[in-house]
């Protein structure tokens, strides 16, 4: 079960934290893959961790023109692309009366309109092969809302949203489009929480602990692997219980 | 048959998997070769690949036979 040897993937934000969890994932399940993100050197020492069948592409997604050669630049390295994975996310909060245009811009630049880009990008070849997984990673904060975060939080309810017309769309091409919402992960993220905020949060996680980044990894395996073929246009929530949905 | 008929024919038989026969100047994408909306779009970025040609939105919705097609590509490669 969930081979996916020979296969070819494209990971956004691998340079972070569960970005890195999901390049080494799909590599160890056989796959090629192209990992991106702004810090070069961290992108480098997880190429050095994989060793084999990994390119690195730099790539800042705030930055239309680089969004726009990113896809084909992964398609030249892997020779194709089966899977996009939209991983790669920010957050600037702030209490919305308080938000400046420049934040809300730049979250919904990078989280949703980049992959968007990318997506649409990817589908070309992918609806000429009749293969192609698509997978976003949003937020539970995307379906519950969170204050603070209004431009996160929008950034994250689109792109379920967007997963679900683009599942629709090419449904019919053997291409599946779906999403994997995290709640709290242990991650660069959420050690920007203060000591108080993360009290707060894990009180309303059933399991009383933060998730790991592996634990979202094994969530994109599935939804990538061949078993998860019927699945598309889904949300599948990683979230320890904080919210049952 | 004109070259860009040819290529044009090709592309459609490719690509929708129809008989050569079937596809004549007067058959509908969506009617007669059994074209999803999908496919439509495919055909046209498909068309914009081989000819180097780009095809307005405006334009597109306008090819919807094989004829439309090769009509707008012997325009358009003329230019
Ligand atoms: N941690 C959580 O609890 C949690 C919960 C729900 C959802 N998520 C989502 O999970 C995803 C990964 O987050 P993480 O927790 O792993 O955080 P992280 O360690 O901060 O990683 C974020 C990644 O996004 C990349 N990124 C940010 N801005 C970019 C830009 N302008 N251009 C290119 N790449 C950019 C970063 O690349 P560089 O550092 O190289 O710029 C980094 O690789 C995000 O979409 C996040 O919203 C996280």
């Amino acid at each position: 079960m969930f081979d996916l040897s020979g296969k070819t993937a494209l990971v956004t934000g691998a340079s972070g934290d569960i970005g890195g969890a999901i390049a080494k994932a799909l590599h160890g399940r056989g796959v090629s893959v192209a990992i991106s993100g702004t810090r070069k050197a961290a992108l480098t020492s997880l190429a050095e961790t994989l060793r084999d069948r990994v390119h690195i592409l730099p790539c800042d997604l705030a930055n239309v023109a680089a969004v726009e050669s990113l896809v084909p630049e992964a398609e030249a390295a892997l020779g194709t692309l089966d899977i996009l994975v939209n991983n790669a996310g920010l957050t600037r909060d702030n209490l919305s009366l308080r938000m400046k245009d420049e934040e809300w811009d730049l979250v919904l630049a990078v989280n949703l309109s980049a992959a968007f880009r990318l997506a649409r990008a990817a589908l070309k070849g992918m609806a000429r092969r009749r293969f192609g997984r698509i997978i976003g990673i949003t937020s539970v904060v995307g379906v519950i809302g969170n204050p603070g975060q209004s431009n996160y939080a929008a950034s994250k309810a689109g792109m379920i949203g967007m997963t679900k017309s683009l599942a629709a769309e090419v449904a019919t091409r053997g291409i599946t489009v779906n999403c994997v919402a995290p709640g709290l992960i242990e991650s660069a993220m959420t050690q920007r929480l203060d000591e108080k905020q993360r009290a707060w949060l894990l009180a309303k996680v059933a399991m009383g602990r933060f998730g790991t980044s592996e634990e979202v990894a094994a969530a994109v395996i599935y939804l990538a692997s061949a078993e998860a073929s019927y699945v598309t246009g889904q949300t599948l929530h990683v979230n320890g219980g904080m919210a049952m949905i | 048959m004109s070259d860009v008929a040819e290529r044009v024919r090709k592309i459609v038989i490719e690509h929708l998997g129809v008989d050569a026969d079937k596809v004549t100047d007067d058959a509908n994408f969506i009617e007669d070769l059994g074209a999803d909306s999908l496919d439509t779009v495919e055909l046209v970025m498909a068309f914009e690949e081989e000819f180097g040609v780009e095809i307005p939105d405006d334009a597109a919705e306008s090819i919807v036979t094989v004829g439309d097609a090769i009509r707008f590509l012997d325009k358009a490669t003329a230019s």
